[in-house]
């Protein structure tokens, strides 16, 4: 392993090198050569997702080892991370909780305005377009001010409920962030059906809301699937809106709670149990994206690979 | 794409229409359209619209310190302050020592912000595009790296800011690697670096991801008629592969350098919240809302909302990145014409699916 981080750090010069074109010398050294850049690609992406997996895997009192395999190897970290103190499994469960109504309602609600971007003509679509691309670009921060003071009846807003360390208080700035993604997914999508299967289909005697629910929903079905797990790893992996809103350690996600496990053992950073929550927190993703990364692929460049 | 909007068009009006025949613009598919859009509008109205108009009301506040002359107690509350906040951008005496010298600390931060963008993005441009090169020569396999192209995205961006705390630590593997002893995490001129290499890892391999889908839509024919006309294989790269791919590559750099400028958990997670070296726009700001300064971190977020519409007018303008348009990447015909066309099939857009968690 060792021989395999050095080439690591010359993979940056040895990527831009390889990249340049080349001319024929050969088709073997071509091969060859695309080979080893992929390879070269690989270490690069994997190397330090193995560092992590590797650090969560030794002992607890280990946890700046730079040995490359763990030595001996412990599940001690693993068993840490769910002890009482850091209430890990709680968090796991808000997490998926928070993700998946944000998943669910996105969908349901981003389903609809795609359909109509996709397939209805009406003056000011060119507006609504740019309001939800707009939306999009919104750095987190400035939502952060007014939501803070919103949630937690500041000043102007008594008459608000209070949403600090509540569920709402998360799903609905996520809503915000994951519709706009949702809708330009779906409408690509959308528009990639023919629109000759609703004329079929209504020709048969449906209504355009059954040729809607009965044959454009289950063809899109690859596309709606994509960007529930798009917007859902998107939601997952939030940290600034669930670090400001979800305070109480019993309501906290995964990802803040991760950030916090620093302060709570005395002044080590417990790296070995970061790391083996780090784990636990990305491997149902990474077994997700693998299996789905064909569709992934395609719907984070739109259909643009097939 | 050209082609399908003009099938689209005629066919909607029977495909999606009432009972009655109507034509694409007749009032009713319009109200059905605002009807199903309506949700949605709801969500960014409420979600977005107001608290938008909230945080500019905002910025234009400011905390009653000053006690209460009859009670001496420090009133609650706050009151009108008109530009004071935005103009303490420029009077604050709040001076920080960072990486390009001694200022005031926001200015610290609007610097950090800028420069982590532009080397970031640079790097990661130039990576990207490297890697998609790569990848579109493979014959096989290439399933293979895209699976190992998408663990960096998929990992939450504050455990990939944990993992290269770990990595960068005094004591780390880095250091080990290096044979150096670089205090990475001590907000030295270091940390900058350490924030631009995790930062890279994480998002260069999407870049890369989504030039391969701009460079497979150029056929292949192109690239033999250059050979035959004797082009160099720099030549083929400068003249067809670099303006071919371009549409793909401005939108998806226009959503990663939106993306790095409201970067907020690197810094946080991997340096730490208060270390001015690399304080970028969005943690000053969260800092002054922790510190309940509501008035300022709305006039910071403010100015940071401004910039990256800013930045992303200059690129829509001056780089023609076409947003919500029609340059789609699709395997067959891409002609540079395509873009004139504004009404919006709004596919080359998605790239901000991926670039805006």
């Amino acid at each position: 392993m060792a021989a395999g981080v050095v080439e690591h750090h010359l993979s940056q010069a040895e990527v831009a090198q390889l990249a340049k074109p080349r001319r024929p010398l050969g088709a073997k050294i071509g091969v060859v050569a695309s080979y080893v850049g992929m390879a070269l690609i690989v270490i690069y992406c994997i190397l330090p997702f193995y560092w992590m997996i590797v650090s969560s895997l030794r002992l607890p009192s280990m946890g700046l080892s730079t040995s490359f395999l763990p030595d001996p190897p412990s599940i001690e970290n693993f068993k840490g991370v769910f002890s009482g103190q850091n209430n890990f499994g709680r968090s796991l469960i808000n997490s998926v909780i928070i993700s998946g109504a944000t998943t669910i309602i996105t969908l349901l609600v981003g389903m609809v305005a795609a359909y109509a971007l996709a397939r209805l003509q009406f003056k000011g679509k060119g507006g609504v377009l740019w309001i939800i691309m707009a939306c999009s670009m919104f750095p987190q921060i400035t939502l952060i001010v007014p939501l803070l003071k919103m949630f937690s009846q500041t000043d102007p807003f008594e008459w608000f409920p209070y949403w600090i360390n509540t569920y709402q208080g998360v799903i609905l700035p996520y809503l915000a962030f994951g519709l706009p993604l949702a809708v330009w997914n779906l409408t690509a999508f959308f528009r990639q059906l023919p629109v000759e299967l609703e004329h079929a289909a209504m020709v048969d005697g449906c209504t355009p809301g059954q040729a809607f629910r009965k044959v454009i929903v289950p063809l899109a079905a690859p596309g709606v699937f994509t960007t529930a797990i798009i917007v859902f790893i998107g939601a997952w992996n939030e940290f600034l809106i669930a670090l400001t809103f979800l305070q109480d350690a019993n309501m906290q996600t995964a990802t803040v709670a991760i950030s916090k496990f620093t302060g709570t053992t005395g002044f080590d950073t417990p790296y070995g149990t970061i790391m083996a929550a780090g784990v636990i927190v990305t491997v149902p993703l990474l077994a997700a994206v693998l299996i789905f990364q064909r569709r992934i692929v395609a719907g984070l460049t739109a259909g643009g690979v097939k | 794409m050209a082609t399908a909007t003009a099938v689209s068009k005629p066919s909607t009006a029977t495909g999606d229409g009432h009972k009655r025949k109507k034509n694409a613009f007749s009032d009713g598919q319009g109200r059905l359209a605002w009807m199903l859009l309506a949700p949605t509008l709801l969500v960014i109205f409420v979600m977005a619209g107001i608290p938008v108009v909230m945080s500019i009301r905002e910025s234009f506040f400011a905390n009653d310190n000053a006690p209460d002359p009859t009670t001496g107690l420090i009133k609650q509350g706050e009151s009108f302050v008109g530009i004071k906040n935005f103009a303490q951008i420029f009077t604050s005496t709040d001076v920080v020592q960072g990486n390009w010298g001694t200022m005031n600390r926001f200015w610290n931060a609007f610097l950090n912000t800028s420069m982590i963008t532009i080397v970031c993005v640079v790097i990661e441009t130039v990576l990207g595009v490297a890697m998609a090169l790569i990848m579109s020569k493979a014959f096989r396999g290439r399933g293979f790296v895209r699976a190992g192209i998408l663990v960096p995205w998929a990992i939450p961006t504050i455990v990939s800011a944990l993992m290269w705390k770990l990595i960068f630590d005094a004591n780390g593997v880095m250091n080990k690697i290096l044979g150096q002893q670089i205090l990475w995490l001590s907000d030295t001129f270091s940390s900058f670096w350490a924030i631009v290499i995790a930062d890279s890892w994480k998002t260069a391999p999407f870049i890369g991801l989504l030039t391969l889908a701009g460079l497979q839509t150029i056929p292949a024919e192109v690239y033999e008629a250059a050979k035959v006309d004797g082009a160099s294989a720099i030549q083929q790269f400068t003249q067809i592969t670099l303006p071919m791919v371009k549409p793909t590559l401005v939108v998806a750099v226009l959503f990663r350098t939106l993306d790095t400028l409201r970067m907020f958990d690197l810094p946080y997670g991997m340096i730490g919240p208060g270390k001015y070296r690399v304080e970028t726009l969005s943690v000053f700001a969260y800092q002054e809302t922790q510190a309940t300064r509501f008035g300022s971190a709305a006039a910071y977020s403010m100015v940071l909302f401004i910039y990256v519409l800013l930045v992303a007018y200059l690129f829509v303008r001056v780089l023609g990145a076409d947003v919500i348009g029609e340059k789609a990447p699709k395997k067959k015909k891409v002609k540079k014409n395509d873009r004139n066309d504004t009404q919006a099939a709004p596919v080359s857009g998605i790239e901000l699916a991926g670039g805006a968690h």
